[in-house]
């Protein structure tokens, strides 16, 4: 996605990413970003909260205006629960599940190949977290 | 008694004993993940010091916004083919398909379209003159493995999109 803002950009049309991967957005530097420490799925805002999903909208589009150059990032002051362990849980790998991701990696790797014999023309990036 | 060694990935997590809050370390997370399963070719993320940047041509209150997603429509055809689709912004599509996507499944779901695609939050913003309109289709695009993909084929699709439509602004909500 920072790609095509940065290709967007690049041709005339201002960009904005709303998002929750704070560190592949920095490392791909992207013109505006409006970062909303969430798990990754909800961006816009918590299920069924319009309330939130509006107040990060309209967050968003005032910092459409807002960032420049050397101010691009800001961070939407919402927070995704006073419970702050879904940060460790993401992609976990630890001795519980270490056997289970070797075996998932072998079996997908059989359906890899399958899939490049039947002639498959794009491979996607990450299918499972 | 000496503490069991926590020997999980957790990258981002600071040392502390019990943090509050630090931002997850995504790239770090998905090259242990993958690791574990047993590959070793890890992908590369853009990687880019300086960027382009556009200042907005007319004001906000004047602008036709386009919302780009990393959904795939939910049909027969999104399921089967990841690619760059324009889908018409209403009626609002009350489901995207999300499954191949990266998220956070344990502690989240996508059922509500809203918390990732703001349709109805943007056409609420035009209404109060905050933005000017919401562009009649919304487009999809594929988190690739090739960046080459995203770079020659899907970000040239979608300005010829944003183009048709007459788009001002653009605002991109990977999931």
């Amino acid at each position: 996605m920072s790609l095509v803002a940065r290709h967007l950009e690049a041709n005339g049309i201002p960009t904005l990413i709303i998002g929750s991967a704070i560190d592949i957005v920095e490392h791909a530097r992207v013109p505006r970003y409006l970062h909303v420490d969430f798990p990754l799925g909800n961006p816009c805002g918590r299920p069924y909260d319009r309330a939130m999903q509006k107040e990060i909208l309209v967050h968003a589009l005032g910092w459409f205006t807002d960032a420049s150059e050397k101010q691009w990032l800001a961070r939407s002051p919402v927070e995704w629960s006073h419970d702050q362990s879904w940060r460790d849980d993401y992609s976990r790998v630890d001795d519980s599940n270490r056997e289970e991701l070797r075996q998932r990696g072998e079996a997908r790797r059989r359906q890899q190949e399958q899939a490049k014999r039947s002639g498959a023309e794009r491979s996607g990036m990450i299918s499972e977290a | 008694m000496t503490p069991k060694k926590d020997n999980s990935n957790t990258a981002g997590r600071p040392n502390d004993v019990n943090p509050q809050k630090y931002d997850v370390g995504y790239m770090q997370r998905t090259r242990d993940f993958y690791s574990a399963q047993g590959y070793s070719n890890h992908y590369q993320w853009a990687k880019n010091t300086d960027t382009p940047f556009t200042t907005l041509q007319k004001p906000l209150e004047d602008c036709r916004v386009a919302v780009i997603t990393t959904a795939m429509p939910d049909s027969e055809q999104g399921r089967a083919r990841r690619d760059v689709y324009p889908l018409p912004s209403r009626p609002y599509p009350n489901s995207m398909y999300t499954a191949e996507l990266s998220w956070h499944k344990n502690v989240t779901h996508t059922d509500d379209t809203g918390s990732f695609l703001p349709l109805r939050a943007l056409d609420e913003a035009a209404g109060k003159g905050i933005v000017g309109e919401l562009c009649e289709r919304f487009y999809t695009v594929p988190t690739d493995y090739s960046q080459r993909n995203t770079t020659e084929i899907d970000a040239p699709h979608l300005l010829k999109l944003c183009r048709e439509d007459k788009v001002d602004i653009a605002l991109l909500v990977p999931l």
